[in-house]
């Protein structure tokens, strides 16, 4: 989880949507979040499960958006970002990393690339401003390009399961089966202007819809209408939380954050190796040639128990790593997780201990990701 | 969900139903709602020592780990292990879903616990 944070607490365009349905509420980055709704059908459980059997509608508008453009936006982009964007088509999308010098990651991101000398990220709700700040700074030397915050432009609403594609359809004249993964269109949902994404944070097929904020509202309950038959549910960021993982997705604050590196991560699809320097080339390279000494790994539960993120690795008496996510799957019904370990203990099928409040549990390394859809 | 009447009831959201000296402890409608979808429930072995408001076992949903408070100081004598492989049924029927049974070591300490109209107010 992210800080805790003196200032009041932001609101998505969907907020009183949530509250009026009943949904709990968290704290989540310095926003006011649902992290499960009420009702016979809510709770993370059922909408973990809906999302891997039906589908699932989610608020992620806290989630921040920051536009690059102008003539150089292309060399800002690949400055600060670490996968190649110059693979990107106009209308297509990839994961990549916000790094330091040192490879760490300052943040995760998407990078939509909109125009040939227009990119859109999409960051992390807790670092925007963070983010922000870093990006204005670190494209200066690129040349003529500018960063924008619009994410204060946008609300952005996830639909994700095996459905999502038949409950969406009708929405929207996009052609839905002819996107691919990782590429979007502009078009309309809910006669609503939108930009949609074949992308998601959950392990399944699906799309993430951008909207203008005053109009989220009628968009969120379109879906929802449109999809009550085939049993599509609100899913608040429990769900998301359980869901990512068993995909065996990172999430920055937990598994990834300035102290790990790309390499460390087991990320390096995301390094754009043949581009030109990048911030954090340098370590990275470097980290490459010499190998890295720990590494995320993902292992399931031996023993009764769930280890939780900040639990401690033991191999024998020795502490050797940490827990960086973990929890009880509803899908798998499995206690999962990923932890950083000393890299020659991460051979397949290796065990350790985790310490759960003070009673060492037995663990077992597994690929990840944990869950693979069914294509 | 109704408090049932006949209990005893912990500003920590635990609920003991008394017989004779002993008493079946589990956790509150409130306090299943609070924490949402329970995944495991850890308990203590027969026979453990219990001390009022001390930790006697934790309990966890998908999201968080919560500590189980002893609502009276006594003696474990029995254990609810069907929770064990059934943990979801503290959700379905809290009230129901006792833990453990404590044998009492002062049957007077229970007379301090809330009763259900005030652990109503309580929870309001």
């Amino acid at each position: 989880m992210e800080q805790a944070t003196e200032a009041p607490l932001k609101k998505t365009p969907l907020n009183a949507r949530h509250r009026a349905s009943g949904a709990k509420m968290v704290p989540f980055g310095g926003w006011d979040m649902p992290v499960e709704y009420a009702g016979a059908a809510g709770g993370v459980v059922q909408e973990h499960m809906a999302v891997r059997t039906r589908a699932g509608l989610f608020d992620v508008s806290h989630m921040g958006e920051i536009e690059i453009a102008g003539t150089d936006a292309l060399a800002a982009v690949q400055r600060i970002s670490s996968n190649d964007a110059s693979k990107l088509q106009p209308g297509q999308a990839q994961y990549s990393g916000l790094l330091s010098p040192r490879g760490t990651f300052v943040d995760d991101l998407l990078v939509y690339k909109l125009a040939p000398s227009h990119f859109l990220l999409v960051v992390n709700a807790g670092n925007i401003a963070k983010d922000y700040a870093w990006i204005a700074d670190a494209i200066k030397p690129a040349g003529d390009a500018v960063a924008v915050d619009a994410s204060a432009r946008y609300a952005l609403l996830a639909l994700q399961g095996p459905e999502a594609i038949n409950v969406l359809q009708p929405l929207t004249g996009v052609d839905l089966a002819g996107m691919k993964y990782y590429w979007f269109a502009h078009g309309e949902v809910a006669n609503v202007r939108a930009t949609v994404s074949r992308t998601g944070y959950t392990g399944e097929d699906g799309f993430e819809i951008f909207v203008p904020p005053q109009s989220a509202d009628r968009v969120w309950q379109a879906i929802l209408e449109a999809g009550r038959a085939a049993g599509v549910i609100p899913c608040g960021l429990g769900a998301r939380d359980t869901l990512r993982l068993e995909a065996s997705m990172r999430l920055h604050g937990n598994d990834i954050d300035e102290t790990t590196t790309v390499l460390e991560a087991d990320l390096s699809w995301i390094v754009g190796w043949k581009k030109d320097d990048f911030i954090g080339a340098a370590a990275l390279r470097e980290q490459k040639a010499n190998g890295v000494r720990r590494k995320i790994v993902g292992f399931e539960m031996l023993d009764r128990g769930i280890a939780r993120h900040g639990y401690d690795a033991y191999i024998g008496a020795e502490k050797a790593g940490v827990v960086t996510s973990g929890t009880q799957t509803p899908y798998l019904k499995k206690a999962i997780g990923m932890a950083y370990l000393p890299v020659e203990q991460t051979a397949a099928g290796a065990e350790f201990d985790v310490d759960i409040r003070g009673r060492r549990s037995r663990a077992r390394l597994v690929p990840m990701p944990f869950y693979k859809r069914q294509k | 969900m109704a408090y049932p009447a006949g209990f005893k009831y912990t500003k920590d959201h635990e609920w003991i139903e008394l017989s004779g000296d002993k008493g079946k402890v589990g956790i509150t409608d409130y306090a299943q709602q609070q924490l949402g979808d329970v995944v495991y429930v850890e308990l203590p072995e027969i026979g453990a020592k219990l001390k009022q408001g001390q930790s006697f076992g934790t309990i966890e949903s998908v999201k968080a780990v919560s500590e189980l408070y002893a609502p009276v100081t006594g003696e474990v004598v029995e254990v609810n292990s069907a929770l064990k492989d059934k943990p979801e049924t503290v959700n379905a029927d809290p009230h129901a879903s006792w833990m453990i049974v404590v044998k009492l070591t002062n049957p007077g300490e229970a007379g301090a616990l809330l009763d259900a109209t005030q652990y109503q107010d309580l929870v309001k």
